[in-house]
């Protein structure tokens, strides 16, 4: 099993361990609800250092990323961030990312732990501009501190002012190390994701500096499961769950991501088919006003006929009520439908609703 | 680990305090920490009998549902009803507050089944 550079870090604050994506990984530290909240009302950090880096380098760095992702990254200007996905030629979904532009000539892709071999064979075998592809996965350590008092900390030891605009990025450096800190995260709230190389020790002196400055807002470690139900809060979808190849944009609620009008990228031709006959299936939102824990795999019935599944589950921490995604057939899908979800040979209802199901 | 020594034990990680054929469960301090976050706590409001190995409600963590088993049979006379709204008790006070069942007992000889506290700190390991 692979460590991040945190891993000692993780085990002395006696966090609860776990295999994911083959690495070695926290889920929770102390209790998933309070570092959920500390990430809502004060500030927490994450280290997702298993997420993967690709970089993208070369003359037509441009061409190759604008074929091998859904969203038009010619609109994007060095400094930018943009979230895209890649597609097969049928649709389905091969991961969801990050673009970074670092310049003309160099891109940043960061996707999911899980699929970084997968989606670096997908480059390769894509590779129509001949540009420079590589996988510096292994060589990046990645902390995403979130939370509304996220700025106050990371500018705590920054000499310039920190005045990063959403999905915007900057290089700079932090106790003394070289580091991409862009305004992103998986959250919802403000939030900085700091990508750096450097060893364990390096990697333990940003801990460090981050948790001292951030004593006085009571920053929290927060671990994958908080991680998780954050996520599903604002409803952004977790590949694996809710998005995979078997799903595509339109279908995912992704097609705000789909610039199909661009120039040619993997997939256009079946998603454009897709969004021409319309879906016949959809992710939808669900919340329930009864004592439930939706979870994944559970069906979702409408007049005692399966209408679909969901795809994640949870109960909101801070609505105190159960949400859920799921696919179910578009007739059911509009916003006010009634539907019920199975829970061990039981009926309960809950409604379709927008999200994202906490109010940001 | 905290694994009181007054307490008898089942294998299912619940806990049972007796008093002659009069007995109260709840599950131990090492399985609220398993579970996590205990956000529901599901058994039926007029649950009358527990039955020796068969499931009488569900916990629903975070992370994960767990069936809770009897430990043996038995008639159920009273429900901690403090769980419906606070089912974060088991995780602060999983010998106290956290209680679930007082049930009376058909064959006190069950009792004699479970683990004392050194068998259930073994089963640990």
């Amino acid at each position: 099993m692979k460590q991040t550079r945190f891993n000692k870090i993780h085990h002395t604050l006696g966090a609860k361990m776990v295999e994911f994506a083959g690495y070695e990984m926290p889920v929770q530290y102390s209790s998933i609800i309070s570092e959920h909240k500390a990430v809502r009302n004060s500030v927490g950090v994450f280290d997702v250092s298993h997420m993967g880096e690709i970089f993208i380098s070369g003359e037509k760095a441009l061409n190759f990323v604008q074929l091998i992702t859904v969203n038009d990254a010619s609109k994007l200007n060095p400094g930018k961030v943009q979230y895209s996905a890649m597609c097969y030629a049928d649709g389905g979904i091969v991961d969801d990312l990050l673009v970074y532009k670092i310049a003309d000539d160099n891109f940043m892709l960061v996707v999911n732990a899980a699929n970084i071999e997968k989606d670096f064979n997908w480059m390769v075998e894509n590779n129509e501009y001949s540009v420079e592809i590589k996988n510096r996965s292994d060589v990046y350590s990645l902390l995403a501190v979130q939370g509304p008092n996220s700025k106050n900390v990371i500018q705590n030891f920054l000499d310039d002012e920190l005045n990063l605009e959403f999905y915007n990025f900057t290089q700079t450096r932090l106790a003394n190390i070289d580091m991409i800190i862009s305004r992103t995260g998986y959250t919802g709230e403000l939030g900085y994701e700091l990508y750096f190389t450097g060893d364990e020790t390096d990697a333990e002196k940003v801990w460090n500096k981050i948790f001292e400055a951030g004593r006085e807002y009571d920053i929290k470690p927060a671990g994958l499961a908080a991680r998780d139900s954050l996520r599903l809060e604002m409803g952004f979808c977790l590949y694996g769950n809710d998005i995979d190849q078997t799903t595509n944009p339109i279908e995912a609620g992704l097609g705000w991501i789909t610039k199909l009008k661009k120039d040619k990228f993997i997939g256009q031709d079946a998603i454009k088919k897709v969004k021409e006959e319309g879906i016949k299936k959809g992710l939808a939102a669900m919340v329930s006003g009864e004592r439930i824990f939706p979870r994944k795999g559970y069906d979702i019935f409408s007049d005692g006929k399966k209408i679909g599944t969901l795809t994640s589950g949870t109960v909101s921490p801070v609505l105190e009520k159960p949400i859920a995604l799921g696919y179910i057939d578009a007739e059911y899908k509009s916003v006010g439908t009634k539907v019920n979800i199975v829970i061990r040979n039981k009926e309960v209802p809950a409604e379709i609703v927008k999200l994202p199901f906490i109010e940001k | 680990m905290n694994v009181p020594d007054n307490l008898k034990y089942s294998k299912d990680h619940e806990w049972i305090a007796v008093d002659g054929n009069i007995v109260k469960l709840g599950i131990t301090d090492y399985a609220q920490g398993e579970l996590g976050d205990i956000v529901y706590v599901d058994i039926d409001s007029d649950l009358s009998d527990i039955i020796k190995g068969e499931p009488f409600g569900t916990i629903e963590a975070v992370k994960t549902v767990s069936d809770l088993i009897g430990p043996f049979s038995g008639k159920v006379t009273e429900l901690n009803t403090a769980l419906i709204d606070s089912p974060e008790l088991i995780n602060t006070d999983p010998y106290g507050e956290g209680w679930m069942l007082i049930v009376e007992i058909a064959d006190t000889s069950e009792i004699d089944a479970l683990l004392d506290s050194a068998a259930y700190k073994e089963l640990l390991g």
